[in-house]
């Protein structure tokens, strides 16, 4: 086995024996990415000479006795999140060579557990997308098929993992856009409860739903690195002081008695028979694993996806404000202030950015606030109380990721609405705050599909623990993409 | 639903630039997702307080003190101004009209 298509677990061990170093696991990573990258385009930015660096410092480390954790393992960060002197563009033409001044926390953790950064990855412009269509410097193409998308909007880190380019990847996830990903490649995604990992540093798009995410090969993995990135941060007010256990303690412990709800409105007629089929076998699994099955109810769910375009694209109306031509970016000279904000915002921003930003100033504007901003928010409590309660009677949710598996780039050019609606399944997690991960469940004609656990706020434990013993009696997660 | 006037009003309020064709795309798409949304009104939300944020979070304090930050950091903030700086202050245009 090459060593970049080791999994942390494997690597952590092989850097503790000392039969590998980070050197050697970076040099991998790198080399894989020379030999695929130019295929998938995963990847905005390499930063070569600063990996090796980190990779000779994580050496230095272990050489003194530190072990364990993430010392010397590749990654690479989603291009929506700051890292100290790279360039972080959001794939965005606004920031086409903004270089981050400083790191955000998520990504000062990492550096403090030695993990070692490779580079960043594409995304949808400003993470406005379920595909990475929308990156102002071209898409990037799902690793099982390259005509197709790898899901978005954390694309690139999806695919990057799915490809063995790294051992793990930060995403970010506001309404599915690390668990998307994760099912389109193959993948494990993980989206944590709001708060629990600090957003200081990401580029805001909907601040009461974005969350950083893992992009990684195993549920195993996901714990360590949620385990590096979690905990509250001053900078962050909306990080509770909750405290942060361990992770990986308890993650083989058996589920007998786990309580799955199936909500029914999420299994009638509108699923694909292929995912209907990987479903109905990813039931059986969890019954053979000694959980039980409860249908649940969560009639309000329908309204996740217009819920959603609305709250987003008002908040991303108003984080997207910042982008002026003053203090950063893109900056088109005019006659006066009103003509450089004009100008520059009107050439910086791509398509759906421009969409959502003008989506979102009317839905605030005066006269419509009420009908439209404030009901999202009522109708979004609704949906919110409904979950929370189906997670008194249960212990997790179990739904589809995605109604379909990947589809070809340009599908849904002529037609935006349709791709929100791909978010059908992923939204409610999202707008209730909750956890939740996508982990892989079964191949639609050699095409990944994903399974969605939802849990309580802060029990990504159960998480775990039935994600780790899916995988321990399933082996689609072993699956490669051959590029 | 929305005229091509509503999107170039919007637009203005959005400091937003748009050319033509822009406008001609955007008009029905808006208009649509807009139509899409409209199904909110079915829900019957009386006496539903409004989701602002999950947390349940208020008043996060923390003490009145400063940090500096550091200086090697904020050169480099600084030196992505495009208008260029005067000292340590982003050149804006003109903001205030002169009578």
């Amino acid at each position: 086995m090459k060593l970049n298509e080791l999994t942390i677990k494997q690597a952590v061990e092989k850097l503790d024996e000392g039969v590998i170093t980070a050197v050697d696991l970076a040099h991998a990573c790198l080399d894989r990415i020379k030999e695929v990258d130019e295929k998938v385009k995963a990847l905005l930015t390499v930063c070569k000479n600063e990996a090796i660096d980190e990779a000779e410092k994580a050496d230095k480390r272990r050489a003194k006795g530190e072990k364990g954790g993430l010392l010397g393992i590749p990654y690479i960060a989603k291009d929506n999140i700051l890292t100290k002197g790279i360039r972080t563009t959001a794939a965005s033409k606004i920031l086409e060579n903004y270089i981050a001044p400083f790191d955000a926390t998520v990504i000062k953790k990492l550096k403090k557990a030695g993990a070692v950064l490779l580079g960043k990855s594409n995304l949808d412009e400003f993470a406005h997308g379920g595909s990475t269509e929308n990156s102002a410097f071209g898409p990037t193409h799902n690793p099982w098929n390259q005509e197709l998308v790898p899901g978005g909007s954390s694309g690139g880190s999806g695919a990057a993992v799915a490809s063995d380019m790294c051992l793990f990847a930060l995403g970010t996830d506001t309404g599915g856009s690390v668990r998307c990903p994760a099912a389109f490649c193959g993948v494990v995604g993980l989206k944590p409860t709001y708060g629990r990992s600090s957003r200081f540093g990401l580029m805001a798009m909907t601040s009461s739903t974005d969350v950083p995410g893992t992009l990684t090969k195993t549920v195993e993995d996901a714990a360590l690195v949620l385990q590096a990135i979690a905990g509250h941060d001053k900078y962050d007010a909306s990080t509770p002081d909750e405290i942060v256990g361990d992770y990986s303690q308890k993650i083989n412990q058996d589920i007998k008695g786990l309580k799955i709800g199936l909500p029914v409105e999420y299994y009638g007629e509108g699923l694909s028979p292929a995912v209907r089929s990987a479903m109905n076998e990813a039931r059986k699994k969890f019954i053979e694993l000694g959980a039980e099955i409860k249908e649940v109810s969560l009639p309000h769910a329908k309204y996740a996806v217009p819920v959603y375009y609305i709250i987003t694209p008002s908040e991303v109306s108003s984080n997207l404000a910042r982008f002026d031509g003053i203090k950063y970016g893109l900056s088109v000279k005019g006659e006066d202030l009103l003509e450089v904000y004009l100008k520059s915002r009107g050439q910086g921003f791509g398509r759906e950015a421009k969409r959502r930003i003008m989506l979102g100033t009317y839905a605030l504007s005066a006269g419509y606030r009420d009908a439209y901003y404030l009901q999202a928010q009522k109708v979004r409590t609704k949906i919110k109380e409904e979950v929370d309660a189906v997670l008194t009677e249960v212990d997790v949710i179990l739904t589809p990721t995605q109604p379909t598996a990947a589809y070809k780039i340009g599908s849904y050019d002529a037609d935006p609405l349709q791709m929100y609606l791909e978010d059908i399944f992923v939204i409610p997690a999202s707008l209730a705050g909750l956890p939740a991960i996508s982990i892989p469940c079964g191949f639609a004609k050699g095409l990944p599909l994903g399974l969605q656990l939802i849990g309580a706020r802060f029990d990504e434990n159960k998480l775990f623990q039935a994600g780790y013993q899916y995988q321990q009696n399933t082996d689609w997660h072993l699956k490669k993409p051959i590029i | 639903m929305l005229t091509k006037k509503d999107v170039k009003k919007v637009a203005q309020l959005a400091r937003l630039e748009l050319t033509e064709e822009e406008v001609s795309v955007l008009t029905p798409q808006l208009s649509n997702i807009l139509g899409f949304i409209g199904q909110l009104k079915e829900v019957d939300t009386t006496g539903v307080e409004p989701t602002a944020q999950v947390t349940g979070l208020s008043d996060v304090w923390r003490a009145d003190e400063y940090e500096n930050w550091d200086k090697a950091e904020i050169a480099a903030a600084l030196k992505q101004a495009p208008a260029g700086l005067e000292g340590n202050q982003i050149k804006v245009k003109k903001v205030l009209e002169q009578d």
